[in-house]
């Protein structure tokens, strides 16, 4: 008798609630041609809602920690890291909604994109198979280099292209890590890669080339140096509502991947890749601030201060087991709220497209328009760490990690590249509020995008008060279960 | 009812923000409004000075409110015989700095928002008891002082401000890493991680790793401070701030580097404390003298005045690094005095400018024929700030004097000098001011309004009580201080191991490693 297996559901709910969605509003864009967008935005977030809606109701999953024949996991990160995802991307929908409106290259296919985009992401954080995991890479990379290049302008389609080439050749990377696992291991479980590799009947040097080659994958999705080339130039090419989307959304889902494949599949050889990324951690660190300093475009100068971030949660990660997760954790909560946030700000002193991005058209913000210098100095001030917003408990709880885990010279050299880091987020800060306008141009001042960018306002804020709010839930969540 | 009163006096200036930014207020209103609040929060911190029990030594008024658990963070503050007189002495100078800055008028809500959330942190940072917290506070001074200097600076404001930023912003990089390094101390030894400073002084910490870490702290206190030769940019930052901004500089954040010298580095390093004591004694001494040369250089009187704090606070360092409970006394006393004789001194120049609109002593003189009131507020602060017996700074000086002649006579006698240079450039300075002929430009300046008047009077008051009647003050001071230099005398020094003093442990890189693979996991 052939034993099928189980079909739970529930587990990958959240998925296709999204993908449903998305399908349901690219027909509807298609067959309705008349349809007003706003309706497709209210339904693109009402499935995003319902996607976050069933993904709380795993948290108290009582079955066994995989479902469908061992391809998802099921436990509290995945839900919190799907909820962290889902919130940027209702973010990130309400704002690319505003800019292609008012670029005037509103589309219905943005929210599908988006949204598919949105689910690969949420598949990538829960895969428990490396196969999964692929092919959720390739769910979230595929939109997001379309969504890169819709606009006409030339950057853009420039930055489209280079995001696919390199990107495809980091999924070849991945993909042949993925083969090596297996060769190690005789499958691409997460769970059989742990046992085999742990009782010695898998091939270790196998699987620590496997470990290198996917380390470059994930190193590419998170923009760690040296794997950071093509940040800059997709952060500044694309439609600055998908850059929000993507430098949130993707560092999170590369980095939740990452722990789960790490932490589960390739613990026992957490030796080995402990000094893997205690090195791309320092370097993403020193790099990605002191390049920062030279940029002259806000766009880049954020795309760097990502790639620095990047090493800030890898800091975290070299701590193996719980204590990392929840820091590196928290780092994301406080870093996707952040960024989100900060390149909101810069979509709406662009106004219309993709103008005023250098510095120095953000002299004298402070004057032509309080309210969005306020946000952006909140949002560069937690990007600095700098208390009481929550980038600073972010960064202490990395760094306590890492001490605890004995990798004390790396929070020196943590704290040294946040003192660089520092200069370039007061040069901004500076601008807006000591300088003298130098353009009379009026920041966009709809009222939905400002409201929409109240709530990580008020998340850095809140969060950098009580940090206590959300800590006991990432402890809980820390606890990956296979 | 059982009324958290710190906690009331930390964070009721906090509450006037959300007013000044919602309420479209005229700059009068705000002005207004700021100065109530900042009154309102003296009255608190005078009850709290009322319900302080003098003679007790350790923390009182303690409340503890877990902040985060899994973390070992939690929000506690309490207060002793050292923070008690800062405290008092934010509370007092903040209406001060805002009656000093009537004439802002640019973006006056912003500028009475940040003066208040300064009085915040300030305040919390003399109150935490939680290391973590103690440092939240600390660095939250740094973008309000930062925006003060930057928006209602004068000319060269920009370059003082970002030069500010990154000095103490590098300065206490070194601090968090120092912070988690101890957290992760008390979590290998106690079991659970604490920022709690009670807990963290039973720690035992190997002599080498208790030096590095003293270092650590040492450098983003003694920038505050600021300690020759981290003191560049203070008078940069003190010249370019508005009046307010000065005051609020040097009498209030200042103090917080020697404070948490002696609260932190004191309490818990107490075996390098010993160590580094003469190093620190020297570079001190060398403040004292080197800041009151070069004031007596400068042209620019608020330039001089700042230099004038180099050396004041020279003689803060030497107090607390004399180990004797004459020298702490006095070294907390010196900073409140400072705190009231500079704040004064600031508070004269700025009248001077609004009037004058120069700082250049070489375009001044014989001001005090048209501005007597003003030339009589200078010349008291003058007199105080060099010392003369009956008014406020006598008394701290002459207690770091007698202390460091217990711990070391070269150097107590070298600081001596500096008191004498004091006089020197604090009076030819009046004298180049305010003495000899009238120039035409100066003819018929307006002197003290009503609002200045009512500013100054009280800080005179205070300077001559506390000068002819400083019991009051060192009485409450006093238990701290003995139980701190108990606490540090019975340490030895630990002479073994690494030969040769100051010099050896410079280099030693390989003998912390070593100690710290031993400790770790």
């Amino acid at each position: 008798m052939i034993q099928t297996p189980s079909v739970q559901l529930e587990a990958i709910w959240p998925e296709l609630f999204l993908v449903g969605t998305g399908i349901v509003v690219l027909l509807a864009g298609v067959l309705f041609r008349r349809i007003e967008r706003v309706s497709l935005l209210l339904f693109s977030l009402a499935g995003v809602a319902g996607a976050a809606a069933t993904s709380i109701r795993l948290w108290d999953w009582e079955g066994a920690p995989t479902a469908l024949a061992g391809s998802v996991s099921v436990d509290r990160f995945g839900v919190v890291v799907r909820l962290v995802i889902l919130g940027t991307a209702a973010i990130g929908l309400v704002l690319a909604h505003h800019y292609f409106e008012r670029s005037g290259e509103g589309r219905s296919e943005l929210y599908a994109l988006l949204l598919f985009a949105t689910a690969g992401m949420t598949l990538f954080a829960v895969s428990a198979d490396l196969i999964v995991a692929f092919l959720a890479l390739e769910i979230l990379s595929l939109p997001l280099y379309v969504l890169t290049g819709l606009s006409s302008r030339l950057g853009s389609i420039e930055a489209a292209m280079k995001y696919f080439l390199l990107g495809a050749f980091s999924s070849a990377f991945f993909l042949f890590g993925v083969a090596m696992a297996y060769g190690s291991a005789g499958s691409t479980r997460l769970s059989a890669i742990a046992e085999a590799l742990g009782g010695r009947t898998g091939s270790v040097a196998l699987g620590v080339a496997a470990v290198g080659l996917l380390t470059v994958g994930f190193a590419f999705k998170v923009s760690a140096v040296p794997f950071h080339m093509w940040t800059p130039d997709v952060y500044q090419g694309a439609p600055t509502a998908v850059t929000a989307f993507m430098s949130a959304g993707t560092k999170v889902a590369a980095f939740a991947a990452l722990m789960r494949v790490f932490n589960v599949a390739f613990q026992p050889l957490a030796w080995d890749w402990q000094p893997l990324l205690w090195v791309l951690a320092a370097i993403s660190m020193v790099a990605g601030s002191v390049l920062a300093i030279a940029q002259t475009d806000i766009k880049r100068m954020l795309a760097y201060s990502g790639i620095s971030h990047a090493g800030f949660v890898l800091l975290g990660l070299t701590a193996p087991g719980e204590v990392g997760i929840s820091a590196a954790l928290f780092y994301l909560v406080a870093y996707s709220a952040t960024v989100i946030g900060a390149f909101g700000v810069v979509m709406l002193v662009s106004s219309r497209g993709e103008r005023l991005t250098t510095l120095s058209s953000y002299a004298g913000l402070a004057r032509r328009s309080p309210v969005l210098a306020g946000l952006l100095s909140l949002f560069l001030l937690s990007l600095a760490g700098i208390p009481p917003t929550v980038g600073f408990v972010a960064k202490v709880r990395v760094f306590q990690a890492a001490t605890e885990a004995g990798f004390w010279p790396l929070t020196l050299i943590g704290v040294l590249a946040s003192v660089v880091a520092a200069f370039f987020y007061l040069r901004v800060i500076v601008l807006m509020f000591m300088r003298d306008p130098e353009e009379d141009t009026v920041p966009d001042d709809t009222l939905l995008p400002r409201l929409t960018l109240a709530i990580p306002a008020a998340l850095v804020l809140v969060l950098g008060v009580f940090p206590g709010l959300i800590a006991g839930f990432l402890d809980q969540a820390a606890v990956l279960r296979w | 009812m059982n009324v958290p009163w710190l906690t009331v006096l930390i964070f009721l200036p906090l509450v006037g923000l959300p007013v000044l930014a919602l309420w479209r207020a005229s700059d009068a209103h705000a002005r207004v409004f700021a100065l109530v609040v900042s009154v309102a929060d003296l009255l608190v911190a005078l009850r709290v000075l009322g319900a302080f029990e003098p003679s007790a030594t350790g923390y009182q008024l303690v409340e503890q409110v877990d902040w985060v658990r899994s973390a070992g963070l939690s929000y506690l503050v309490g207060v002793d015989g050292f923070s008690i007189w800062l405290v008092v002495l934010t509370a007092f100078m903040t209406p001060l700095a805002i009656l000093s800055s009537w004439g802002v008028t640019h973006r006056v809500r912003l500028f009475m928002a940040l003066t208040l959330l300064l009085e915040t942190a300030i305040l919390g940072s003399f109150l935490a008891l939680d290391l973590l917290l103690f440092f939240v506070f600390f660095e939250a001074l740094l973008v309000p002082m930062f925006l003060m200097i930057g928006v209602w600076g004068s000319a060269r404001r920009i370059y003082a401000s970002v030069k500010f930023f990154l000095y103490t912003m590098a300065g206490s990089a070194f601090l968090l890493l120092g912070i988690v390094f101890l957290w992760f101390q008390t979590s290998q030894q106690f079991g659970q991680g604490s920022f709690d400073i009670r807990r963290m002084e039973e720690l035992s910490l190997a002599t080498t790793t208790q030096r590095w870490l003293f270092v650590a702290f040492f450098v983003a206190f003694a920038v505050k401070v600021p300690l020759f030769p981290l003191h560049t940019w203070l008078p940069d930052a003190h010249t370019e701030a508005p009046t307010n901004g000065s005051i609020i500089l040097a009498a209030l954040l200042l103090k917080a580097g020697p404070y948490g010298l002696l609260r932190f580095n004191l309490d818990l390093f107490p075996e390098a404390s010993r160590y580094f004591a003469d190093a620190v004694g020297l570079l001190a001494v060398i403040g004292i003298v080197y800041g009151a040369v070069v004031a007596m250089m400068q042209t620019d009187v608020k330039r001089l005045v700042a230099y004038s704090s180099v050396s004041h606070m020279g003689f803060v360092m030497l107090g607390i690094f004399t180990f004797t409970v004459e020298g702490t006394s006095g070294a907390v006393m010196q900073m409140v005095n400072h705190g009231l004789s500079t704040g004064l001194l600031f508070f004269a120049v700025g009248m001077l400018y609004e009037r004058t609109h120069t700082r250049d002593i070489g375009e001044m003189g014989g001001l005090a024929k048209a501005t007597p009131w003003i030339a009589a507020t200078f010349l008291v602060a003058s007199l105080s700030s060099i010392g003369l017996p009956g008014l406020n700074n006598f008394v701290g000086e002459f207690l770091v004097i007698l202390g460091s002649f217990d711990a070391d006579r070269v150097l107590g006698s070298v600081a001596v000098v500096g008191i004498v240079l004091a006089a020197i450039y604090m009076l030819w300075a009046y004298q180049r001011t305010f003495q000899g002929p009238e120039t035409e430009r100066h003819r018929g300046l307006i002197d003290m309004v009503p609002r200045e008047i009512a500013a100054v009077v009280p800080v005179v008051a205070a300077m001559l009580v506390l000068g002819v009647f400083p019991k009051v003050a060192l009485d409450r001071i006093e238990p701290s201080s003995q139980s701190v230099v108990a606490w540090v005398d019975s340490v030895e020094v630990d002479q073994t191991g690494l030969p040769g003093g100051l010099r050896a442990d410079v280099v030693p890189g390989a003998a912390l490693g070593q100690e710290l693979a031993e400790g770790a996991p």
